[in-house]
């Protein structure tokens, strides 16, 4: 059995100490994931953690969180709901309580039609409209951008992933880390990733190098879908719109490389190549509170 | 007086998928409104005008924008679903118009969009030459190339052919040989 250690703290940096220890192994190695340690996680933790998942051959084990608000968190969130499916859990998974105020504005949740889209928009509607204008302090017409881009980021799984999803959102008060308010949203696939999807339309440029990186940015800055319409392929610009406007951040990862618009309050870098490797397309965005009012 | 024709977005949108959704999300389903609308706009009299109100919708986003306001202004300039008619858009709030606007300007594509304060606004990408022809029509209701050349600081000639392409586009009426209508006012006198 391969153990694979959970950092203490699981976000969309820390996830690829998880990947790095898993390189090395084949696909159908027996693997143990150990978050016993893990005290919390980021919606990309859990909605990766599922993904990560559905990419092996041979049911991985999980160890759940010894510390109990973590584990009540986490069954609050929905995640054991569905990691029960894909992981053989062993540790103590609290019983889903009563509903208590969280900042979860959307529990983890399966994406793999259209019509789970449409979910996924109507109920989060209400609540994401309280928290954007009363806790980020944006304008209400930022909720509707932020509709939006929750919705162009499911379809991304909907329209190129060729299997299931997930996608989560939560609100936090970053007081001590940045000093405000975010929200994030967090979009995760194990399909066929970005530069698969390109190709299978024969959308690839015609560049002497192709990797992970170039149908990275092909995908998300220049705006290139697999579908040859000229409609196509708006989705990343819209997002990337939504989030300059209020200051917000956006990075995705497919295979190998990741790219982020990096906004002025982040010091991430706007694009990383030969990480280790992890099948399909796995989507980050925060959206901070308005403190220039 | 004929009554005008009227296509509710958001009825179309319960009746495409079968389901209770009040908002315009996802590429499939805008998909399937589209095609429920090019219907009725294909059963619709020839050369009417259509008024697609989108007043009950909620949330659009780009994809299904691109499906339900693009395509169809596509199908509309080169088919002609409406066998000479013309389409307003109705009830887009100003939320949504920034989003309706990109979509247009990515096809270079404009729409003719009665707004909330009632009054008819032209959206998408038109020439500085289309926006003052169709400001002019809109002004006066109806209007020929000889009524606006003075104003307009052209000749005649030019200004017919830019009131000529915007009837091309579907966003005046043309009317006998060389008059023009605003569409909201054809709207009202048909």
């Amino acid at each position: 059995m391969n153990v694979i250690t959970v950092p203490s703290s699981l976000d969309d940096q820390s996830f690829e100490q998880v990947l790095e220890q898993l390189a090395p192994l084949a696909p159908d190695d027996r693997i143990l994931l150990d978050a016993r340690n893990t005290t919390w996680a980021s919606p990309y933790g859990l909605t990766a953690l599922l993904t990560l998942a559905q990419t092996r051959l041979v049911k991985p084990q999980f160890y759940a969180p010894e510390k109990d608000d973590t584990s009540s968190y986490w069954s609050r969130a929905k995640f054991f709901d569905y990691a029960a499916d894909l992981f053989e859990v062993l540790g103590r998974v609290p019983a889903r309580g009563p509903e208590r105020e969280s900042g979860t504005l959307l529990e983890v949740t399966p994406v793999s039609k259209s019509d789970d889209v449409h979910k996924v928009v109507e109920r989060i509607q209400a609540k994401a409209s309280q928290i954007i204008t009363n806790n980020l302090h944006l304008e209400s017409r930022a909720v509707m951008g932020f509709a939006m881009a929750l919705s162009e980021a499911c379809q991304n799984i909907v329209e190129h992933a060729g299997r299931g999803g997930w996608v989560a959102v939560q609100n936090y008060n970053y007081r001590r880390r940045m000093g405000r308010h975010v929200v994030q949203i967090a979009v995760c696939d194990a399909g066929v990733g970005i530069r698969q999807s390109l190709e299978s339309g024969n959308r690839r440029p015609l560049t002497d190098r192709w990797d992970d990186g170039v149908a990275l940015e092909t995908a998300v800055i220049q705006g290139m879908s697999r579908f040859p319409d000229f409609g196509r392929g708006q989705g990343f610009k819209g997002i990337r719109g939504y989030l300059r406007k209020w200051k917000g951040k956006l990075a995705v990862r497919s295979g190998t490389a990741r790219v982020a618009d990096v906004p002025p309050w982040d010091d991430d870098v706007v694009r990383r190549d030969h990480l280790a490797p992890m099948p399909g397309t796995q989507l980050f965005i925060m959206i901070p509170e308005e403190v220039d009012r | 007086m004929t009554m005008p024709h009227i296509i509710d977005v958001c009825a179309v949108l319960r009746s495409a998928v079968n389901q209770d959704y009040g908002n315009l999300v996802t590429r499939d389903t805008g998909m399937a409104v589209r095609h429920q609308i090019e219907r009725e706009l294909a059963a619709n009299r020839e050369g009417g005008i259509t008024s697609l109100d989108f007043s009950s919708i909620g949330l659009m986003d780009y994809s299904c924008a691109d499906e339900v306001v693009a395509k169809l202004l596509v199908l509309l300039q080169n088919d002609d679903l409406t066998r000479g008619g013309y389409v307003v858009f109705r009830g887009i709030g100003e939320e949504h118009l920034e989003l309706v606007e990109s979509v247009l300007k990515h096809h270079g594509l404009a729409l003719v969009c009665v707004c909330d304060d009632g009054n008819p606004r032209l959206i998408g990408r038109v020439s500085e030459a289309e926006r003052r022809a169709w400001d002019m029509v809109r002004i006066r209701g109806t209007a020929c190339p000889a009524d606006l050349a003075d104003e307009f600081g052209f000749g005649e000639d030019f200004v017919a052919e830019v009131l000529g392409e915007l009837s091309r586009r579907r966003l005046v009426v043309r009317r006998g040989d060389s008059g023009f209508v605003a569409l909201d006012a054809a709207d009202m006198v048909q």
